[in-house]
């Protein structure tokens, strides 16, 4: 053990790692820091850069660039009431009433150190719950699987959104999607129309740089002409940590209470940093001595949203380094990275590399270290950062997926999956409809259907058997008592519109 | 008009093949004079990519060209080996072919077969294994024998790698080799070695037959056991596993094995420069260094033993997997 985690720290403390820690540091908070360009994008756009270092470096990249663009994503909030990514708008109305204010500084101060503690908190949760989890999965078949994956699925419609029936109908064409190419049971090719490519499937990262780039782009080409232009911002003025310090001592158990909830949530297959930010905002006002401060530019739930959503970040690698099924979508791609590094997540991680699963948490704790000066620098700057004309950053992303798409492939087949997928991501979000369950359903899906049917072949057919051990009954349950509480409230609901409608 | 126009169309076409020939005579010597693209049909980080990037990496220095190696992944492995067969056989693309270049073609994937390569030398075979469960009742492959004969058909449950796959051909060859129907045992298909083998460790399936270095991370972990070889000798990195003819006197071996090849249709001088130089990889410390650290199997074929030995492999594999059920 303690022989691993000194080759994990040897592997972690290279020049060359810590270089790419610090770069795709600034990188995260860069893209974090704009707003509309979200942490899965960041960590998307990084994924073909990475393909060509070896496992430690590439993994630092990601890990670094997706937490410090959660945190970023503050920043903007705070300035201009545009939250950077999605996992800060849930209490953007209180650091952006803080700033007008004057306390821009204490509004990202707790952001920047509350974060950096949220995640630590969960890089904790991660280190100790992994590896223990991963030795009771040991004992996992394909029944528990499949189990999960359903568990998986079902989070990604009822806990990770609030419009169920649409994110239904993402998670669809994501599990459409995935059953193009060999089917994994009997090898028989599905929906290729004869073409060699088609018969690879649909590859997952171009997929995902089409929805979650291509489609940002689009949406910006379509407003590049009508948006104002950001003008002159607010300066950040006074001591960053001076005032934020007491005020996260005051709130301490905020911090405490954010954090755990933050990671747990992250922990949940299909949900992620921005629904731990909002449940926890919500749980903070609830058990609050001053709700009706919420909203007015109030510090509390800041504190515990902001500790939250950083927290998410080391929580949802559990189930994905765990089961190889994604906390959020940042963790599928880590999934996707992993498999292409020889590092098949599932419960046998821990036995075949372990130094390199140590490094990794090696690395976040490091990366939440380094948060807190590259935040500082982040705030002191960002003023220049939401300058950056759309005419030249989007030009740039645009080259950066194309490039991508392609080295996942190496062919056009990748560009084309990626412009496909980006077209169809902007009108599906036009239309209200969540992208993220998409590529849940791209990932998740084909581990779905090959766990049902290994399961089938196992028993012969018998569907009873999906019961029949204690831990797949426990899990089978579970998702049973999911959709039957949606079935439920479905009906409850649909019984009151008649009521009414009588 | 339009007369006119083809026949400036046909003149052009034949000057044009009039001059691609040309250099294709006098670049022998010169080769190769810009990087070539080393074609892996499998995903980075596996073993054919490691061993296509051990490769790659020597020949660079011999040749002094970048070797680039590029992964096109896919479809059971047509994608890549497509990739490499549809290629322009100037020797400026090459690939890593493995044996399912043999089997593909039967399971009805793709029209590609051995003969739409030019071989380069075999490089590397490795055997199927027979893995159990630390906590299964078998101490030795006997056991096991036994109770697959006396087990009722379908009650055992063996996994390795996809339906059809290589492994699960190796389960067939050995259960006919005792005299037993295809499927006495139940193929499960797994994506891979290691799932099977998380499988094997939970208590899914009973059997892993895919090859010892796979099962290597479990055995190591002390929680599953390897019983035998299938290969036709003993491995050098496994020397107490008894092959199945002198543990249980069943007489059946497999290997898969890579090889470097291009598109059929290379030149002659190009192919033997690429040739000897794959000689002197496969000879060279470095990769032998490097195969026996991941226990990867060491074998070595020149390019027309190589390519008999595709021929033959492709029919006896026809053989197996018509008797499987398998070919389509």
């Amino acid at each position: 053990m303690s022989d691993v985690l000194l080759q994990a720290l040897t592997l972690v403390l290279d020049p060359y790692v810590l270089l790419v820690v610090l770069v795709s540091g600034a990188f995260g908070m860069f893209v974090g820091a704009l707003p509309g360009l979200t942490a899965t994008m960041a960590t998307a756009l990084l994924v073909p850069i990475t393909f060509f270092m070896d496992p430690v470096p590439a993994l630092a990249a990601i890990v670094t660039a997706s937490s410090m663009a959660i945190f970023a994503g503050d920043i903007p909030g705070a300035i201009l009431r545009m939250p950077g990514t999605p996992a800060s708008a849930a209490y953007v109305e209180d650091s952006f009433r803080l700033g007008r204010k004057g306390e821009l500084n204490l509004a990202l101060g707790i952001g920047v150190v509350g974060s950096a503690i949220g995640g630590l908190f969960g890089v904790a949760l991660l280190i100790f719950a992994a590896p223990l989890l991963a030795e009771f999965a040991l004992n996992f078949t394909s029944f528990e699987f499949f189990w999960l994956a359903a568990l998986g699925l079902s989070c990604a419609i009822f806990i990770a959104s609030d419009r169920p029936l649409k994110a239904f109908v993402a998670l669809l064409i994501g599990l459409g999607a995935a059953t193009i190419g060999l089917d994994p049971a009997a090898g028989a090719p599905r929906f290729t129309f004869g073409s060699t490519e088609l018969l690879a499937g649909v590859p997952f990262i171009p997929a995902m740089i089409g929805l979650f780039a291509i489609s940002e782009v689009l949406r910006g080409v379509w407003k590049i002409s009508s948006a104002p232009r950001v003008g002159e911002t607010p300066k950040v003025e006074g001591s960053i940590f001076g005032k934020a310090a007491p005020m996260l001592w005051r709130y301490r158990l905020n911090v405490l209470r954010g954090s755990t909830l933050g990671s747990l949530i992250g922990a949940l297959p299909g949900a992620g940093a921005d629904i731990a930010a909002w449940m926890s905002y919500a749980v903070s006002k609830r058990f609050s001595k001053q709700p009706e401060q919420y909203g007015q530019g109030h510090a509390e739930g800041l504190v515990d949203a902001s500790a939250a959503n950083n927290s998410a970040v080391g929580g949802s690698w559990i189930p994905a380094l765990v089961f190889g099924i994604p906390g959020d979508s940042v963790t599928a791609i880590v999934i996707g990275v992993l498999y292409m590094k020889g590092m098949n997540p599932g419960p046998t991680v821990f036995l075949q590399n372990p130094q390199l699963i140590y490094a990794v948490f090696v690395i976040f704790i490091l990366a939440n270290l380094i948060m807190v000066p590259l935040g500082w620098v982040a705030i002191r700057v960002a003023g220049r950062i939401l300058r950056v004309p759309s005419g030249i950053l989007f030009p740039l992303i645009m080259t950066l997926c194309v490039v991508g798409a392609f080295a996942m492939t190496n062919s056009v087949y990748g560009i084309i999956v990626m412009l496909s997928f980006g077209v169809l991501g902007w009108f599906l979000e036009e239309n209200g409809v969540p992208i993220g369950p998409i590529i849940l359903g791209l990932v998740i899906g084909p581990l779905f259907e090959r766990m049902f049917m290994t399961s089938m072949i196992k028993a012969d057919g018998e569907l009873l058997a999906f019961f029949e051990r204690p831990m797949a009954a426990a899990l089978g349950v579970l998702v049973v008592l999911i959709w039957s509480l949606a079935a439920i409230r479905a009906l409850r609901l649909s019984g009151a519109w008649l009521l009414t409608r009588r | 008009m339009t007369n006119i126009s083809r026949r400036g169309l046909l003149g052009g076409a034949a000057a044009l093949g009039a001059a691609s020939a040309l250099p294709g005579v006098a670049f022998g010597a010169d080769y190769p004079s810009r990087p070539v693209q080393v074609i892996v049909p499998w995903g980075a980080g596996g073993g054919t990519d490691a061993t296509g990037r051990i490769i790659a990496s020597i020949l660079e220095k011999q040749l002094g060209q970048p070797f680039n190696v590029v992964n096109r992944t896919g479809g059971s492995g047509v994608v890549g080996h497509s990739a490499i067969a549809n290629a322009k056989p100037d020797g400026y693309t090459i690939g890593l072919i493995t044996v399912e270049i043999t089997m593909m073609h039967y399971a009805g994937l793709t029209d590609l077969t051995p003969a739409n390569y030019t071989p380069l030398g075999m490089v590397n075979a490795d055997s199927p294994g027979v893995t159990v469960s630390a906590k299964a009742p078998y101490k030795n492959i006997k056991d096991l024998a036994d109770a697959i004969k006396s087990s009722k058909p379908g009650a055992l449950k063996a996994s390795g790698t996809g339906q059809g796959g290589i492994w699960h051909l190796a389960l067939i060859g050995w259960l006919r080799a005792m005299g037993l129907e295809a499927n006495h045992v139940t193929w499960v298909p797994s994506e891979g070695a290691a799932p099977a083998m998380q499988d094997l460790v939970a208590g899914g399936v009973d059997i892993v037959t895919a090859s010892l270095p796979e099962a290597r991370a479990m055995t190591d972990a002390g929680r599953a056991v390897s019983l035998a070889t299938m290969g036709s000798a003993r491995e050098g990195l496994f020397p107490d596993l008894p092959t199945l003819k002198e543990s249980i006197g069943v007489e059946y071996s497999l290997e898969t094995w890579r090889g470097l090849a291009g598109p059929k249709g290379m030149p002659t001088d190009v192919a033997a420069t690429l040739e000897e130089a794959v000689a002197a990889v496969y000879n060279s410390s470095d990769y032998q260094e490097f195969m026996k650290g991941r226990g990867f199997g060491l074998r070595y074929m020149d390019a027309s033993a190589y390519g008999t030995f595709m021929e033959r492999a492709d029919k006896s594999m026809g053989e197996t997997m018509k008797a499987a059920g398998l070919a389509r």
